[in-house]
């Protein structure tokens, strides 16, 4: 039996799985389309909550933005665990006693406005269409490297499998399907995570293997220190201290945590249990849940690192490992021989006077058109040509994508074949289980927060329904044809985006929804405004013109002015709200009233 | 509605929350950012990691599992000791 043969049992009978799941939960009314008719157990759904949070981002690319930048990659573990934490004890419990379906309906209610509930609208579909198409992009790479297609299909296969059941099977059908998916993830994660850290250190957690002595290579010596060691011998920044100026780490750290705790497909999730208390418990279980990983990615990261490095810096290329040769024909790894020795040299950017470690010139590998002749095709070694010129500045040979630390982790410590399988398992769930969760938001946000309250209030549940489903194709559309000419360079990025905006938006409008009473539809909803039109013009001018990073306000990268995004929310939303009047007295009983957790009966969306 | 025993749990609730914020900054931003280097050089070692760095990389996260634990725990108690409570 080959690898491939294996792949597709494993990822056949997941499917099985979920499709059945999804067919068998399908939601028949508008209640369990959006809430999954508010009765699922805390513990179910704080693993479906967990599913739906760790996008394809976190599962491919997260261990392998650790190994690249270690102790820099800490703004991503802490942003998006502590995120959960304000979510937690400031927003869902009041949202969930507020008892509407969706974010945009209590920012409408609570500013008694439409342009508020417009405007918040917007910033969810915004948000989620950044997100998804992250997902989207997870989705192409894992069935690329699957079937040996080329990214394009493979997003369009996802989106059509995603679409059948988020689109049909509602909040109800994906909740159920979710939980499944994260079984799959968790092992899919921390199993190759086991046996490496059995290989490397001696030790069966890999969270102990992290902190203790390195014994693989005869000697033992601490791991951070091995580590360390090998980045500053190559040129690296050494692993535990990192590169970023503190204030760019506070910022970054700010937004995504802020960010996260103005995601709208994370906040819904809340509304589908029972009552407050269970909310409290069921965000319990998310982060227990979300932390089973997030604790294994940075071991994962620093282990990956070490064994790459050991297996390919200079190694001949004739000699290197198998996979070396699948991850070129894929195009996630390439080399390029720029000294012509026939081995594989890999350096940091601080081997070289022009300050990078660019293996070509451009961002991303590109190859030889199918006209080309074989000498352009295939080098003196065996190796993928690149049809990019080498960049010659530095000596660095040995260029790989983010995701390779996770993919190609089983391949390196050598694990069987059934692990490599359960892997890409894994990476597809993770991709499919956000992808739906988002879809469900962006198709609610149409159906529920567009057509029915703004557009044409006299909508049958029904209609509304088949709102949703079409709205959800469009959105679908829209998200595949982005997963295949992404607008950025790595998944993560992309996502993090998504979070800058969140924080600079929805994060504000909640808090101060939920705590102040005096705060009125006027602050709201120029704080909105101005919060998402910096981040959003902030974010464009470095990212799409021509920004260059000596402009950087304070030094602080596109990443986190979501904070400061969100700091001018918050003061413009006081300053306006403190010279306009008072929100009226049913608004403000409104506030009091969240307040009380008793009495939030199921979540409705009328 | 502002009758007395709703609005000594909402402070309750609130004190509460403060508290929590307050230890979910220190442990994340403080040990992990701000003071860093310091505890990096100064600090104990987890077994062979530097402090800040582990704290950075594992410590907040696991703290703050622990900080909604402690949240659902007091958080439902206190909804019990007010008459607020729901489980039938």
């Amino acid at each position: 039996m080959t690898q491939d043969h294996l792949n597709f049992i494993f990822i056949g009978i997941s499917f099985a799985i979920y499709i059945g799941i999804a067919i068998k939960s399908r939601a028949g009314s508008t209640k369990e389309y959006y809430t999954a008719g508010g009765g699922v157990s805390p513990l179910a759904n704080g693993m479906a909550t967990a599913a739906d949070w760790m996008s394809a981002a976190t599962f491919i690319s997260m261990a392998g933005t650790v190994a690249l930048s270690g102790y820099d990659a800490s703004r991503f573990l802490m942003g998006w665990t502590g995120g959960f934490v304000l979510l937690t004890i400031l927003m869902v419990p009041y949202l969930r006693k507020f008892n509407k379906a969706t974010v945009p309906d209590f920012v409408g209610d609570r500013y008694y406005s439409k342009l508020a509930r417009g405007v918040a609208v917007g910033c969810a579909i915004f948000i989620c269409m950044t997100y998804i198409m992250g997902q989207m992009r997870g989705v192409g790479v894992v069935f690329s490297q699957l079937f040996g297609i080329s990214i394009t299909s493979g997003v369009i296969i996802g989106g059509t499998i995603v679409f059948f059941y988020a689109g049909l099977g509602g909040m109800k059908g994906i909740t159920y399907t979710q939980v499944a998916q994260y079984c799959v993830m968790a092992f899919a994660y921390t199993i190759p995570a086991i046996f490496i850290a059995m290989a490397l250190t001696g030790n069966v957690l890999p969270q102990l293997g992290l902190i203790s002595d390195y014994t693989a290579g005869g000697e033992a010596v601490p791991f951070l220190e091995k580590l360390n060691n090998i980045n500053t011998e190559l040129g690296f920044a050494a692993y535990t201290s990192g590169k970023l100026s503190t204030i760019n780490m506070f910022c970054i750290t700010a937004a995504l945590m802020c960010g996260t705790a103005g995601l709208p497909h994370v906040i819904v999730r809340f509304f589908t249990v029972k009552n407050v208390s269970a909310v409290r418990k069921s965000a319990c279980w998310t982060l227990l849940f979300i932390a089973v990983i997030y604790l294994t990615a940075p071991a994962i990261g620093a282990f990956a690192r070490v064994n790459l490095i050991e297996k390919l810096h200079e190694t001949p290329y004739q000699e290197a490992p198998y996979w070396l040769q699948e991850f070129e024909e894929t195009g996630q790894m390439a080399w390029v021989d720029k000294n012509d020795d026939g081995k594989i040299q890999y350096y940091g950017p601080e081997k070289s006077v022009a300050g990078s470690h660019a293996v070509f010139q451009g961002k991303k590998p590109s190859y030889p058109t199918f006209e080309a002749t074989e000498e352009q095709l295939i080098g003196p070694h065996g190796q993928r040509l690149l049809a990019n010129k080498a960049d010659t500045s530095n000596p660095n040979e040995l260029w790989f994508g983010n995701d390779i630390m996770v993919m190609a982790n089983p391949h390196m410590a050598g694990l069987p074949m059934w692990v490599i399988a359960l892997l890409m398992a894994g990476c597809i769930a993770a991709a499919l289980s956000t992808a739906a969760g988002l879809l469900l938001v962006l198709s609610t946000s149409i159906s529920h927060d567009l057509m029915k309250k703004i557009v044409k209030p006299d909508l049958s549940d029904k209609e509304e329904v088949s709102y949703a489903r079409v709205a959800s194709f469009l959105a679908l559309a829209v998200a595949v044809y982005f997963g295949i000419n992404p607008p950025s360079q790595f998944i993560a990025k992309t996502v993090a985006f998504a979070f800058g905006l969140a924080a600079s938006s929805f994060f504000p409008a909640l808090l101060m929804g939920i705590f102040s009473k005096r705060m009125n539809r006027e602050g709201a909803i120029a704080g909105m405004l101005c919060g998402i039109l910096f981040t959003f013009g902030y974010i464009t001018y470095f990212q799409f013109l021509d920004g260059t990073p000596d402009q950087y306000l304070l030094g602080i990268t596109p990443e986190g002015i979501g904070f400061v995004g969100m700091l001018i929310n918050f003061a413009v939303a006081f300053l306006v709200s403190a010279f306009t009047p008072a929100p009226p007295q049913a608004v403000q009983e409104m506030v009091e009233n969240i307040h009380i957790p008793s009495g939030s009966g199921q979540a409705s969306h009328h | 509605m502002k009758d007395a025993p709703s609005l000594v749990h909402r402070r309750a609730c609130l004190r509460l929350v403060i508290a929590l914020l307050g230890v979910w900054f220190s442990v994340s931003f403080g040990c992990g950012i701000l003071f860093r280097e310091w505890l990096d050089a100064k600090a104990p070692q987890i077994g062979t990691a530097p402090f800040g760095f582990w704290m950075a990389q594992q410590g907040a996260v696991i703290c703050f599992v622990l900080l909604l634990v402690v949240y659902a725990f007091v958080m439902n108690r206190l909804d019990a000791k007010h008459g607020y409570t729901e489980d039938h």
